[in-house]
């Protein structure tokens, strides 16, 4: 009786929004929102200036989140979705369910951003994080060809996998699949998200790991350890670019749109870098946090444009798939 | 007709039965019925099946095959913290999959223990990821599962059988085929199936350990299906593959898995009169422990320094996992026990096949379907909780029919002519003479449901809500925000939670005292 | 009056005929070479096996449509006529109120039933702090308290002693007696049978034999009784 009791407090303590302030319902992925993600200070420095309740409702990664989307349809609570990259953004589009926005910023973005839809708050560079003590390759070519050990994630589950995937067909082309022939002896294994492959990383299952040039930095600012580092291939990093939109359903349009504003101002984006581990879209007055300065820049920026990202991943993944089945 | 009298009603469970196969298939159709494209099967996906049954089949064998030494050498013995090592076993089951993935490879990985004593010797790190470490990694998650459930059914035959056996003068092999390999053959179709069935709808696990895309599983396909390509018909119909797998499964199982009880015993202490063998018995308890412990050992090891530094976030996780756990082992027993009765009291084996499908359901489908069905009458976040308990309750299911089945079949066989005889009502033979027999059975459903809900993520992460995780999801979350030692320490907790309850509900039952 | 109205009882690849009538009041001992059905007729007249043809009379009413629980009779069997998780006192308590608590006076009917079978006194122990004679005298004190017209035994007692089963068969005429309580009892022994039944009922070739004086039959058996005592 007491048990239920209590799960009844906890049920109606997070339904109860008591107050008549309009609300604005933002649809996430679940470490945007989690304890340690920037979810909670942005809650509460948009609450600060927009008189309204911020509802952020976490979906458990960027595909997910579109699919919950496209299952809830036009009757969606959500009014904002943030957290889709470059690589989703063509399916969102097709779904007719997100409406333009008139939001411009001056981005420091390596690439142009013109999308009358979706807007970027942040983005970083796929690349492979090893201990700084050990060597590393210098690209695709010479991982294939030595010895080193890596674990990545899947394509098929995880947005990293993906990515990596549209990275070695956009820096290889029609080679690609040979690549990946050459890779599958240092592939360790290939695991369902990003937390499985850092943790088996972590643990010295592998000497390197696809993560972000950004890695690094969570360990040298939030654990001031030293030890980590990216390593720069020469034939370019791919990038991803997390974006937001507005939903054509949204009950608070006015709302919808002034939260996106926010979302390229100086209060949000210098919330980014130290908690979701990313380059803010618009670099904050403050500027780059300290250790930001350590990291890896690549040389060239590999990006499909959606469209592209849209066509070639079918092909891809099969080049992939055959690569790594043998 | 009087020839068919039964002391207890198969009504209640015929509906529970009921109950959760329209769960099962209601959320299926709803996901179905929700497609915008009708799916169909891609030569990847025939690839995947063809993986999925040999890992399931193999791991199941190897689960089960391994389970009855150990499970015969345990109830031979008798030692000092023998039952601690007994609810100890039952831990890996608990664990969330990346907890005991970690785990395992910190024992058996490139970089694990035992690679690093050959490397001591020169020789080179063994190799996990393949085939072999997806059985492997099943074997850890399923042999202690299994080797309860024959442990169980060795310890309820009643001790006069040993005794008789004895008095002929049996030695341990024709005590073995007299009495154990009946027990066997028909309990072991049923723990067969239902390792089977979990390994069925594994995704991570075989993944990672399977070393790359050559273990692809279908759950992974319709994980695949559902997230990255929307194509929920695609999902559907993998689904009903996965269900209709098990289905065959489970019933062959049963058809196999017919045969007596062992008739009435007197509850008298259980005691083994063939002592042969100590080294072997001895030999199996041994490379048991040290093959399930040695992981859980590295979980502990490094969840400890961990445990210090959780935020306080983890500790109302872990609150709100005990209530969902405390709500769902509730929901467990009502289904299970009346279903469990109504197959005692006869062929009702269509119940005990609803009963298993549950495993065989793909959490990603039942809570999707659950999300369409919920989302016209209410805010499904709001009911995250109910909807998790729930869930995890159907997925409980099956192994709470294992445990219960066998021993409410002996009750109604041993004691139902006398109820009947004595004009005993149904709802009293229910609540006098089969709760009180099946005591120990219901405790050790209760803990491994209990314990089982604790560990597992269920459907939290469809429906989560910020302010509401569950220990498992704020694991997850930890480690997805780089947090590995804060999420090392929160699986350490879960571990002690989960074992303290399963401890803490299996004491309460004790039967066979040691003599 | 029993009464066996053109019975045919199946079991497994026989079927047993039973034509016969019981007279009440009367104790009737149920002989026959093994397997020849014994049990089985038993068990059709308790209402565990059903008739594939014919009637089961009691005082001129159908009884064979009843639950087994709602003949009136009550039957001891081979083994398992105690729940080994409740005491003496409860088992007994069963036989007065299955589905119930008892009041203050049937508590002291089951108190008088336990003394009246000499188990004073051990009402709280379970069925397995109580040896074998005594497990027995339970069951009796709960046919007792269940006071029903018709009781059947199923060789309740096979499992005693020589000495001890004589004592058993003993109270149960006692009891019947004292009851007027009808008695059929399936029996493998002629000593049993010659103890305390005045009639018995021959089982061989797939027929009950209507009852014949006890005394009678074992001195001038008919062939098939005379194969089946050597």
């Amino acid at each position: 009786m007491k048990h239920l009791m209590i799960a009844a407090g906890l049920l109606s303590a997070t339904s109860a929004i008591a107050d008549d302030k309009p609300q604005l319902t933002v649809y996430t992925y679940d470490s945007f929102v989690s304890d340690w993600g920037p979810g909670p200070q942005v809650e509460e420095a948009f609450e600060a200036v927009c008189n309204c309740d911020l509802n952020l409702v976490g979906v458990e990664d960027g595909a997910a989140l579109l699919s919950r989307i496209r299952l809830e349809g036009e009757s969606s609570d959500a009014d904002v979705v943030l957290g889709l990259d470059t690589n989703l953004i063509t399916a969102a589009k097709d779904t007719g369910l997100f409406a333009p926005s008139s939001v411009t910023a001056d981005y420091a973005l390596p690439i142009e951003w013109a999308d009358d839809v979706f807007t970027p708050y942040d983005w970083g560079y796929f690349a492979f994080v090893h201990n700084a003590d050990t060597p590393a390759p210098a690209n695709f070519r010479e991982l294939a060809d030595g010895d080193t050990k890596v674990i990545i994630q899947d394509p098929r589950s995880s947005t990293p996998g993906l990515g990596l995937l549209l990275w070695v067909k956009a820096a290889y082309g029609e080679e690609a699949q040979e690549i990946w022939a050459g890779l599958a002896d240092n592939i360790v294994t290939v695991t369902k998200g990003w937390s499985e492959a850092y943790g088996l990383f972590l643990e010295g299952e592998a000497d390197m790991v696809l993560s972000y040039t950004t890695s690094p930095a969570y360990h040298l600012i939030a654990e001031e350890d030293a030890s980590k580092a990216a390593a720069a291939f020469d034939e370019g990093h791919y990038m991803q670019v997390e974006v937001a939109a507005k939903l054509a359903g949204t009950d608070q349009p006015e709302l919808a749109d002034q939260f996106l504003e926010f979302m390229v101002s100086d209060a949000f984006q210098q919330i980014i870098p130290t908690t979701n581990w990313m380059y803010p879209a618009v670099t904050p007055s403050s500027g780059l946090p300290e250790g930001f300065d350590t990291l890896i820049v690549p040389e060239k920026s590999l990006l499909f444009g959606a469209d592209e990202a849209a066509a070639v991943r079918e092909q891809a993944l099969s080049e992939w798939l055959g690569a790594l089945s043998q | 007709m009087a020839g068919r009298a039964q002391p207890v009603s198969p009504r209640p469970g015929i509906g529970a039965a009921a109950l959760v196969a329209a769960l099962i298939l209601g959320t299926l159709a709803a996901v179905a019925l929700r497609a915008e494209t009708a799916g169909g099967f891609g030569p990847a996906d025939w690839a995947a099946l063809r993986f999925t049954l040999t890992q399931a089949i193999l791991s199941a064998v190897f689960s089960a095959g391994l389970a009855v030494p150990v499970a015969r050498a345990l109830a031979r013995r008798r030692f000092r913290g023998r039952r601690a090592l007994i609810a100890l076993l039952g831990a890996p089951f608990i664990l969330p999959v990346i907890v005991a993935i970690l785990g395992l490879l910190q024992v058996f990985g490139r970089a694990g223990w035992i690679s690093d004593i050959l490397g001591y010797f020169g020789l080179p790190p063994i190799r996990i990821y393949g085939l072999h470490g997806v059985v492997l990694a099943h074997v850890f998650f399923n042999l202690p599962l299994a080797t309860r459930l024959i442990l169980q059914a060795w310890q309820e035959i009643p001790a006069e059988r040993f005794r008789l056996a004895a008095q002929l003068g049996c030695n341990g092999i024709a005590m073995f085929r007299l009495i154990e390999l009946p027990m066997l053959k028909r309990i072991l179709p049923g723990v067969l199936a239902v390792i089977f069935a979990i390994c069925l709808t594994s995704f991570a696990v075989a993944l990672t350990l399977g070393g790359g895309p050559r273990a692809t599983t279908i759950e992974l396909a319709i994980y695949q299906a559902f997230t990255y390509d929307f194509d929920l018909g695609r999902a559907a119909l993998l689904s009903a593959l996965q269900l209709t797998l098990t289905a065959v499964a489970a019933l062959a199982a049963l058809r196999f898995s017919r045969g007596d009880g062992f008739g009435a015993g007197l509850d008298r202490a259980l005691r083994r009169w063939d002592g042969g063998a100590p080294a072997i018995d001895a030999f199996w308890i041994i490379a048991a422990a040290t093959f399930l412990l040695l992981p859980l050992a590295s979980v502990v090891i490094s969840g400890f320094a961990g445990l210090f530094e959780m935020p306080a976030i983890v500790f109302r996780a872990a609150l709100t996992s005990v209530i969902v756990a405390a709500a769902s082992t509730a929901i467990l027993l009502m289904l299970a026990l009346p279903m469990a009765t109504a197959v005692a009291t006869g062929r009702y084996g269509i119940v005990e096949l609803s009963g298993i499908l549950g495993l065989a359901a793909s959490p990603l489908v039942i809570g999707t379907g659950l999300f369409i069905l919920i989302r016209p009458l209410a805010n499904p976040t709001a009911l995250a909780l109910p909807v998790t308990a729930l869930v995890n309750a159907v997925m409980a299911l099956p192994f709470a029919l294992r445990i219960l089945v066998p021993a409410a079949r002996d009750v109604v066989t041993r004691n139902g002519r006398l109820a009947l005889s004595l004009d005993m009502g149904r709802k009293t033979f229910f609540i006098r003479v089969l709760l009180p027999r099946m005591h120990p059975q219901i405790c050790f459903a209760a803990g491994l449901g209990a314990a089982l809900s604790m560990g597992d993520l269920g459907v939290i992460a469809l429906f989560a809500d910020p302010q509401i995780a569950t220990l498992p999801l704020q694991i997850y979350r930890l480690m997805g925000a780089y947090q590995m030692q804060a999420a090392a320490g929160g699986a350490l907790l879960l571990l002690l939670l989960s074992m303290s309850v399963f401890w803490l509900l299996d004491r309460g039952g004790r039967w066979h005292a040691e003599a | 009056m029993l009464k066996l109205d053109g019975c045919v009882i199946e079991n497994g690849n026989f079927a047993l005929r039973a034509d016969v009538c019981i007279e009440p009041g009367a104790s009737v001992a149920i002989v026959g070479p093994s397997g020849a059905g014994k049990s089985t007729l038993l068990e059709a007249i308790a209402g565990f096996r059903d008739l594939k043809q014919g009637q089961i009379l009691w005082n001129g009413k159908r009884i064979s449509n009843l639950h087994p629980g709602k003949r009136p009779l009550a039957m001891l069997f081979q083994d398992g006529n105690l729940f080994p998780h409740l005491t003496a006192e409860q088992n007994v308590a069963l036989g007065l109120r299955p589905n119930g608590h008892l009041s203050e006076e049937e508590l002291s009917q089951v108190q008088t039933a336990l003394a009246r079978v000499a188990l004073r006194g051990l009402g709280n122990r379970k069925p397995s702090e109580l040896s074998g004679g005594q497990q027995s005298r339970v069951a009796l004190a709960r046919v007792l308290v269940q006071r029903r017209e018709l009781l059947l035994l199923d060789e309740p007692f096979a499992a005693l002693g020589p000495a001890l089963k004589a004592e058993m068969l003993d109270l149960v005429a006692d009891l019947v007696a004292e009851t007027g309580t009808t008695l059929l009892m399936v029996s493998h022994d002629p000593q049993d049978a010659r103890r305390i039944a005045d009639q018995t009922v021959l089982v061989a070739d797939e027929v009950v034999l209507p009852p014949a004086a006890t005394s009678q039959l074992f001195d001038n058996p008919p062939p098939s009784l005379r194969d089946y005592l050597g």
